[in-house]
């Protein structure tokens, strides 16, 4: 207690001060302005933030936005409405209609939860909803790719058809696997990148083929 | 230090400027109804433990109730995330590979090994089965597709997952407790890596064979790739065994599932209709539906292709 037991101070200079923190009214201010400000702008902040991130994708530059603010809005969408449009492809669409959206959901989402899962247990600096944003995110171009496959499908579905959808969906997946090559890889250790790329390039890979083979009836 | 000191120590408060007795009691009954506030609080009471310096005696109670409380409250944090990160950090050591180590045991995994007199060393290691798994998923589902398999309950892909996860562990697991009975000296890890570098033969023959429908390719390759995978697993798996019952059962069996698992993959899956073209056109003739107790009334057209399909290699 040899450096504690001297905390007097001498009669001669006056101690005083205030003891309460000045809270910036500022601040509490800016928190309830977000409470009090009408529901289309808090819409509108969180669409531009989800539209920010598309334009991301479609041009890939090593940035870290996508990885800094999260958001599961893109992935949903996206899946949605790539499970929709893969609806009512086969044979007999009574039976086989349902299951097709339930699969694709589960596939996306299953999928991406091995990838994550893959890479955090490889050593990746990532945390678990950033890869799922990141690899939801990059499956916008294949969703791209789907639409224009339905569309050459209402044109006809022959031999040439076949060969654009082919060259379509095979330069969507690799747009696909670059972007999110690009955003995740820099978040593991270097000489383990082929590892975490590979899983990523299986995942896209069945996407595809699904959106390839579909045949509506 | 400042643990638990009882005595107040009156010289430093002496000291402190403007106080007095009254101060002192001011002082007292506001500690007494911080004391009570911050039974309710526990985290922020660490700035204020630097600031009484001087008033240890009271400090020493107030700190030792806090102190428990932090305390409590970590021990708490703590263990709920270590139950939380624990589950994914059991499994840490086994994905700890570089690519270049996955390439070179693919490779092995098709080279059978002399030295049978000496147990052989086995990595345990879970990514590269797991990733070769998944691959002939993907496998599988071409193979589906290209072949218009239509499953009445559930899913394509459902199946072909079902169908590889279900081989990888249901028959790590026969082939663990088999080896259980017969003494061999291998643990469940190793059981499963080792089946599943197995697995880099089938997504092979699978991949080469549903591109290329020939029926002697496939033969060719079931008896090369298969047996050459199946030779390599057998091999370590004798070198971990004593006794000739133990080691021809053991090896029998894996054998035999091994083998015959590359035979169902291909032909419950294979094409019925000759050609390539056809599915890419979409179906001419009815598909082959795979309610197998039911046979379908068909036509004699169907029926004929199908007969002379089969019998092409026999």
């Amino acid at each position: 207690f040899a450096d504690l037991a001297n905390v007097s101070i001498s009669e001669d200079i006056p101690v005083e001060g205030e003891i309460t923190v000045p809270v910036g009214s500022h601040t509490l201010d800016e928190d309830f302005s977000t409470l009090d400000e009408p529901v289309k702008d808090t819409i509108m902040r969180d669409l531009k933030a989800v539209g920010k991130k598309f334009v991301h994708v479609m041009y890939p530059k090593k940035s870290s936005t996508l990885l800094r603010d999260w958001d599961l809005w893109g992935p949903l969408v996206l899946c949605v409405s790539l499970a929709l449009m893969l609806q009512g492809g086969s044979a007999d669409s009574k039976d086989d209609g349902g299951p097709q959206f339930a699969e694709v959901f589960v596939i996306i989402w299953f999928g991406a939860v091995v990838i994550t899962l893959n890479s955090k247990l490889l050593g990746g600096t990532i945390s678990f909803f950033q890869s799922l944003c990141v690899l939801g995110y990059c499956v916008m171009p294949l969703t791209v790719a789907m639409l224009v496959c339905r569309l050459v499908l209402l044109a006809g579905s022959g031999t040439v058809s076949f060969i654009i959808r082919l060259i379509v969906v095979v330069a969507m997946f690799g747009w696909s696997t670059l972007a999110s090559t690009a955003f995740l890889a820099d978040s593991q250790p270097p000489n383990r990148k082929a590892l975490v790329v590979y899983p990523i390039f299986l995942f896209y890979f069945v996407i595809s083929w699904m959106i390839l083979t579909f045949t509506p009836q | 230090q400042g643990g638990g000191s009882a005595v107040i120590d009156m010289e430093n408060m002496d000291d402190t400027s403007g106080s007095s007795f009254e101060d002192m009691g001011e002082m007292h009954q506001r500690m007494k109804e911080e004391e009570e506030e911050e039974e309710g609080e526990a985290g922020a009471a660490e700035e204020e433990d630097g600031e009484f310096l001087g008033m240890k005696g009271l400090r020493g109670q107030l700190g030792r109730q806090v102190a428990d409380q932090m305390w409590q409250v970590g021990k708490r944090q703590a263990s709920r995330a270590f139950s939380l990160y624990a589950n994914i950090d059991i499994l840490r050591p086994y994905f700890d590979v570089e690519p270049v180590q996955v390439r070179a045991r693919l490779l092995e995994s098709m080279i059978p090994v002399k030295m049978i007199n000496f147990p052989q060393k086995i990595a345990g290691e879970l990514y590269g089965p797991l990733m070769l798994v998944f691959t002939l998923v993907a496998i599988l589902l071409h193979g589906m597709k290209t072949s218009d398999t239509i499953i009445r309950e559930g899913t394509l892909m459902g199946t072909a997952i079902g169908t590889c996860f279900g081989y990888w562990l249901g028959v790590s697991s026969f082939i663990y407790f088999l080896a259980y009975l017969c003494n061999a000296q291998i643990t469940m890890v190793q059981m499963l890596s080792l089946l599943g570098y197995g697995l880099f033969g089938h997504c092979i023959t699978l991949f080469i064979t549903y591109n290329i429908h020939f029926h002697s390719l496939f033969y060719i390759f079931w008896l090369v790739v298969g047996g050459l995978s199946t030779l390599r697993m057998v091999a370590v798996l004798v070198s971990r065994t004593v006794g000739h019952t133990q080691r021809l059962i053991l090896c029998g069996t894996l054998a035999a599932l091994h083998m015959l698992f590359l035979l169902y993959l291909h032909f419950a899956y294979h094409k019925v209709v000759e050609g390539i073209l056809d599915t890419l056109e979409g179906p001419n003739m009815p598909p082959f539906q795979r309610v197998a107790r039911d046979i379908p009334v068909v036509s004699n057209v169907v029926l004929n292709t199908t007969a002379k399909a089969v019998a092409l290699p026999l």
